[in-house]
């Protein structure tokens, strides 16, 4: 009873939270530990993962990849995280009062309430995630949600007092038309400059900050002379705008910071397991970061936060690897992938009889086997450097045919062999005249 | 089976990838003793003592599938043959090179062995009619460079096995073999 006073969160394969529908996170923190502090019968949740949406805080267990939530619309009232003598060496702590049923569980319209205390336990500024969760608490984005919910689950049960349209023809239906158009062109208008407002103001803080840096510069360089203290105040001061600010100030490291390209790397987890399915389990590196970028559509990402993403999926438990040809060539595979099946392929492929008179291009490979013709291309390379194929360049261009050498004894190289590959190449060649 | 002239050329003669430099070890290393073999031998049969690598052979070149070797790939066959002893670059560019498909010593030894088997131990041969003598016809030493020859004989001269004397016109050499 007492260990799920907390809804259940649904985790994606990859250990990502699965959102609802128009859900968006605000912020990310990283050892954060629930408690109901005034309350022992509930179990504290010690050192997960964070995420404040704009639906619900949720608190994600990494290792043991399970979450629970508490959805914003039982958050009764939030307490400053004032700082005081007390606690000023302690971990942060924000406390919120949640409403919760008779039985002890949280959530909107109980009839009693819970204290629940966020600690952060790890390097996190509490004053930025307090703002934050105001913010989400003062939209209240989940009300919209349902009441649009509400109003198509209405619009669909109540066929018969579905809304009369009025006609459109005639001159009051260009009017009405016109009418309908000025609204929804003067709603759109409305939300852009929403938007922009709370740009501008974000920008006002940048100047601010970059004016406040400027100045503290400034005094550093000019008064050389001052106290020891004042320049490590300052000194100080300036790493944390700077932390503040980001290493590249974009809307999702901020909401992230550190911890972007751990979360990127697991939604990059998530999503390239269809393209790879489709792709036949190996896709180039250059592939998905197109495909990628254009499902994101504006949060775009470097090819360098592509890169670490991949390479944090060794720390994580993901069924997708990033990988290396000696080409060089970048791909990212399934990790059930199994080079030994496709170079079966290949082989079997090389001995039909057209293949053995006429060796296969890397073009026919990747027609055959159903993957890229680059890809194909690194397949028959690695599959020549195990021995199984040999190349033929020629004018005609670059070639493999099936490794004859290996049979082939030097000591008796004019007799002629009926058996093996070689038999077969030979019949193959001679049956073509 | 294919023929150049009338030698007779092994099965994979047609194999295309015969002709491109393998870059895997494993291959390579068949491929190189696969030329090695067909090299000596083809130069044997056809009596070709000096392979010249801006000319043309018809073992290099393979118009029934349109592929023959590139230089470099002619350089590693040739060079392979001269680190075991079978060949020699004749000059510092590598441009000719010396077939021996018999080293100096088996031909020494080929020379002495002809001498015992057909008794011409104590008697006089001259250089020429080793080379082209009716006594040599049908052996390998018919049609024998010069040059090879006479390295051959002096070794032999070496061992206390044979005697080269000037002969009695201005440019032909005699031989007199010992016992």
């Amino acid at each position: 009873m007492a260990a799920n006073w907390l809804p259940p969160v649904l985790l994606t394969a990859s250990g990502r939270p699965v959102f609802l529908p128009g859900e968006i996170e605000r912020c990310l923190l990283s050892a954060v530990d629930l408690e109901a502090e005034e309350n022992p019968a509930l179990p504290t949740l010690r050192s997960g993962l964070l995420v404040l949406t704009s639906h619900r805080i949720l608190w994600i267990d990494e290792s043991s990849s399970s979450g629970c939530a508490i959805p914003l619309a039982a958050v009764v009232h939030v307490f400053h995280p004032k700082k005081s003598l007390r606690n000023m060496f302690a971990s942060p702590r924000v406390r919120i009062q949640v409403s919760t049923s008779p039985d002890g569980r949280v959530g909107e319209k109980g009839t009693r309430s819970e204290m629940v205390t966020i600690v952060m336990r790890g390097k996190t500024d509490p004053d930025v995630f307090y703002g934050r969760l105001l913010e989400v608490l003062r939209s209240r984005t989940w009300e919209a949600s349902e009441e649009s919910e509400g109003r198509e689950r209405g619009s669909g049960s109540g066929e018969g007092s579905a809304r009369v349209r009025m006609p459109v023809v005639g001159v009051s239906g260009i009017l009405r038309k016109e009418q309908e158009m000025w609204e929804s062109t003067d709603k759109s208008l409305q939300e852009a400059f929403h938007d922009l407002n709370a740009l501008m103001s974000k920008a006002k803080e940048m100047v601010q900050l970059a004016e406040n840096m400027r100045q503290k510069l400034l005094l550093g360089s000019n008064a050389q002379a001052s106290a020891n203290d004042d320049e490590l105040g300052s000194k100080q001061e300036i790493q944390d705008w700077l932390l503040s600010v980001g290493i590249v100030s974009l809307v999702t490291k901020e909401s992230a910071g550190a911890l972007y390209h751990q979360q990127l790397s697991r939604q990059l987890a998530d999503f390239v397991k269809l393209p790879l399915e489709k792709a036949g389990g190996m896709i180039a590196l250059i592939d998905v970061y197109c495909l990628f970028n254009r499902a994101r559509g504006t949060e775009l990402i470097s090819p360098e936060d592509l890169l670490q993403a991949c390479a944090l999926w060794e720390k994580f438990d993901v069924p997708v690897m990033l990988r290396k040809f000696d080409s060089g060539v970048m791909v990212i595979q399934n990790k059930a992938h199994s080079d030994d099946e496709v170079f079966a392929r290949i082989t079997s492929l090389a001995q039909k009889p057209d293949a053995l008179l006429m060796g296969i291009s890397p073009s026919d490979a990747a027609l055959t086997l159903g993957i890229a013709p680059a890809l194909a291309k690194e397949h028959m390379l690695t599959a020549e450097s195990k021995g199984l194929l040999c190349r033929d360049v020629s004018p005609d261009g670059f070639r493999f045919y099936i490794n004859l050498f290996k049979e082939i004894d030097p000591s008796d190289i004019y007799s002629i062999k009926t058996t093996g590959l070689v038999g077969a190449w030979v019949s193959a060649t001679s049956t073509s005249g | 089976m294919q023929k150049l002239g009338d030698f007779k050329v092994p099965h994979f003669f047609n194999y295309p990838p015969y002709y491109t430099l393998q870059p895997v070890k494993e291959t390579r290393e068949k491929q190189v003793q696969l030329w090695k073999e067909l090299i000596l031998d083809y130069c044997r049969n056809q009596k070709i003592f000096v392979i010249g690598l801006e000319e043309d052979y018809p073992l290099f070149s393979n118009p029934v599938i349109e592929r023959s070797l590139s230089h470099e790939a002619r350089k590693v066959f040739l060079n392979a043959l001269v680190a075991e002893g079978h060949a020699e670059w004749m000059d510092k560019s590598h441009k000719k090179c010396l077939i021996l498909w018999l080293r100096i010593q088996d031909w020494a030894a080929y020379i002495l062995n002809f001498v015992k088997e057909n008794g011409f131990e104590d008697s006089v041969m001259t250089v020429e009619d080793i080379r082209s003598g009716i006594e040599t016809r049908g052996t390998e030493l018919a049609g024998i460079d010069r040059g090879v020859l006479m390295r051959a004989l002096r070794l032999l001269e070496q061992k206390g096995k044979a005697a080269i004397f000037k002969g009695t016109s201005a440019d032909d050499e005699g031989v007199k073999f010992s016992a």
